[in-house]
C-alpha cells in the first residue's frame, strides 16, 4: 500500500482525496437515483415514510450527483491540471485541506437535511441558509487556492483548461450567492428575497448556469486537458478553443428563460432566452468538434484504449445533448416537451453521457498517477472496458425510454376530441408511462453497477503494490 | 431614440465583440503563442514514478 505516495513537487494528496470521493459519491448519488427511479415505477417503494419518499430523495439525488460526484471530479481535475500546466505546487497545502474537508462537510449537511425535509425549495439550490453560507466560504477559499496557484505559475501562458476552470469558479460563486439571498426566519427556514416572477427568473438564471458553468465549463476544462493527454497529441485547434471559450461564456448566461416558456415571464424575455439558447449550438459544437478532432491521426487508439473511448463517447453525448437542448428551447417544441419525461431524458443524456463519462475517463487517467502507480496505469484495463459498455448501454436505455415517454406524454396531454374536451385524463398518461419507467430503472441500475466496477478497480489500483501491478493489464 | 435603437446598438456591439475575438484568435501574431500554449500538457515534469526514475 503506497497510497501515501507523494510527488516531489506537486500536491497530489488533495487530488487523491477528491478522486476517491468522486467514486464514493458517484456510487451513492446514482444509487439514490436508481431508488427514486424505482419509486416512480412502483410507488409502493415510498413505504409511506416521509424521509424516504420521492419528494425528499429526489433533491438528495440531484445534489449528490451534481455537487458531490461532479463537484469532487471538478476539484480533483482542476487542482491537478492547474499544478501540472502551471508547473508549480498549490500555493497552500493547508488551504487545500480546508477546501476538501469543507466541501465534504457541505455534502454531509445536504445528506442529513434534505431527507428531513429541510429545504429552500429552489431546484438545485435546496440547501438552507446556514449550509449556503458554509458553501460560499468553501467556494471562495477554493477560488483563492486556484487563482493563487495560477498567479505563481512558472509558465508563460495560462493553458485553456484553466480559463474554463476560472470562468466556472467565478460564475458559480456569483450564481450561488445571488440566487441564495434569503431572509432567515429560523435556523432551518428562510424565504427568498425575490418574489413571484422575479424569483422564477433569478432561479432559472441560476439553474441554467449551474448547467452552463458547473456542468459544462468545468467539464470542458477537464476535456481540454485529458483528451489531448490520453490521445497523446495537442488539441486540434487552440485558436478554436479561444473562440469557443469566449462565445460560450458570453452566451450561456442569457439562456435561462427557456425554462419559463409560456409562464408569466414577459414574452420578450422568453424570446430572448430562446434565441440565446439556439445560438449556444455554435460554441457547443465548436468545442465538441475541437475535442473529437484532436484524435485525427490517432483514431486507431480508440480500438485499444477504453479510457479514450469514455472521453470520445462523452463528447458525442455532449454534441447530442447540446443539439437537443437548443431544439427544446424553441417555444413551439417546448410547448410539447415541457413538463414531460423528455426533459429528464435530455438532462441525463448530458449528465450520464457527458458529465459522468468525461469524469470517469478523467479518473481512470488520473487515479494511477496520483496514487503513484509505477506505469501510470489502472489495475485492470479489462474492467475499464466492461465499465465503458455498461455506462454506454445504461445511458442509451435511460434516454431512449425517456424520449418515448416524453413524446407520448406530450401528445396525450394535448390530444383533444372533436368537441374540444381532452382525450386522455392525466392518470392515463401516467399509466402509459410505466414500461418506460421500468426501462429507465434498469438503465440507471446498469450505469450504477458500472460505478461499482470502477470502485473495485480504483480500490485495487490504490492498494496493489506498484511492482506487481506492472504485469496486470 | 427609443428602445429599438438600443436593441440595434446592443446587437451590433455583440457582433463587433465576437468578431474581435475571432480576429484576435486567428491573427498571425498570436500563432506562435498559441502553439506554445497548446503544448503545455506535454512540457510537464515527469508524471509517474517510473518516469521520475528515468530522469534521475
Amino acid at each position: 500500500m503506497t497510497s501515501a505516495y507523494n510527488h516531489p513537487e506537486y500536491n497530489y494528496k488533495v487530488v487523491r482525496q477528491f478522486a476517491v470521493m468522486t467514486v464514493v459519491w458517484g456510487v451513492i448519488g446514482m444509487l439514490v437515483g436508481v431508488i427514486i427511479a424505482g419509486q416512480l415505477a412502483w410507488p409502493a417503494l415510498n413505504f409511506d415514510t416521509p424521509w424516504f419518499s420521492f419528494g425528499r430523495l429526489r433533491p438528495l439525488h440531484t445534489n449528490a450527483v451534481i455537487f458531490a460526484f461532479g463537484g469532487s471530479a471538478l476539484f480533483a481535475s482542476s487542482l491537478f491540471i492547474v499544478q501540472r500546466t502551471c508547473q508549480t505546487r498549490l500555493f497552500s497545502d493547508s488551504l487545500a485541506a480546508v477546501v476538501f474537508w469543507g466541501w465534504q462537510a457541505v455534502i454531509v449537511c445536504a445528506v442529513v437535511t434534505l431527507p428531513l425535509g429541510i429545504t429552500s425549495s429552489k431546484e438545485y439550490a435546496e440547501l438552507e441558509w446556514p449550509i449556503d453560507i458554509l458553501l460560499t466560504v468553501v467556494w471562495v477559499l477554493y477560488g483563492i487556492l486556484f487563482f493563487g496557484t495560477l498567479a505563481r505559475r512558472k509558465t508563460k501562458h495560462i493553458y485553456v483548461a484553466n480559463w474554463f476552470f476560472s470562468a466556472y469558479i467565478i460564475a458559480v460563486g456569483i450564481l450561488h450567492i445571488i440566487n441564495s439571498l434569503a431572509i432567515p426566519v429560523s435556523l432551518t427556514k428562510s424565504y427568498s428575497i425575490y418574489a413571484g416572477t422575479v424569483d422564477a427568473m433569478v432561479q432559472w438564471w441560476y439553474g441554467h448556469n449551474a448547467v452552463g458553468f458547473f456542468l459544462t465549463a468545468g467539464f470542458l476544462g477537464m476535456m481540454y486537458y485529458f483528451v489531448p493527454k490520453q490521445a497523446e497529441r495537442p488539441v486540434y485547434s487552440y485558436r478554436l478553443s479561444v473562440v469557443h471559450f469566449w462565445s460560450l461564456i458570453a452566451i450561456y448566461v442569457w439562456a435561462g428563460p427557456h425554462h419559463l416558456h409560456y409562464t408569466s415571464l414577459p414574452d420578450w424575455v422568453q424570446s430572448l432566452g430562446m434565441v440565446m439558447s439556439l445560438m449556444l449550438l455554435a460554441p457547443s459544437w465548436g468545442g465538441m468538434i475541437n475535442g473529437i478532432m484532436t484524435l485525427s491521426g490517432a483514431w486507431d487508439k480508440l480500438r485499444t484504449d477504453p479510457i479514450l473511448k469514455f472521453l470520445v463517447v462523452s463528447l458525442s453525448f455532449y454534441g447530442m445533448s447540446t443539439f437537443e437542448g437548443p431544439m427544446m428551447a424553441i417555444k413551439s417544441v417546448n410547448a410539447m416537451s415541457h413538463y414531460t419525461d423528455w426533459t429528464i431524458g435530455h438532462v441525463h443524456s448530458g449528465a450520464l453521457g457527458w458529465v459522468a463519462m468525461v469524469s470517469i475517463g478523467t479518473m481512470y487517467h488520473l487515479v494511477p498517477i496520483v496514487f503513484g502507480r509505477k506505469q501510470g496505469k489502472m489495475y485492470s484495463l479489462k474492467l475499464i472496458d466492461i465499465h465503458f459498455w455498461m455506462a454506454t448501454i445504461g445511458t442509451v436505455m435511460y434516454i431512449v425510454s425517456m424520449w418515448v415517454n416524453g413524446l407520448m406524454q406530450g401528445l396525450m396531454w394535448r390530444a383533444v376530441n372533436d368537441d374540444g374536451t381532452l382525450t386522455y385524463s392525466f392518470v392515463e398518461s401516467v399509466e402509459a408511462s410505466f414500461p418506460g419507467y421500468v426501462v429507465r430503472f434498469l438503465g440507471g441500475a446498469i450505469f450504477m453497477i458500472g460505478m461499482l466496477v470502477m470502485a473495485y478497480n480504483v480500490w485495487k489500483t490504490a492498494t496493489t503494490d506498484p511492482e506487481s501491478s506492472e504485469g496486470a493489464a | 431614440m427609443d428602445m429599438n435603437d438600443l436593441r440595434g446598438i446592443a446587437t451590433v456591439l455583440c457582433m463587433v465583440a465576437f468578431l474581435s475575438v475571432v480576429f484576435w484568435a486567428y491573427s498571425s501574431k498570436r500563432k506562435k503563442d498559441f502553439e506554445e500554449a497548446s503544448m503545455l500538457p506535454f512540457s510537464e515534469k515527469p508524471e509517474t514514478p517510473s518516469e521520475l526514475e528515468d530522469t534521475e
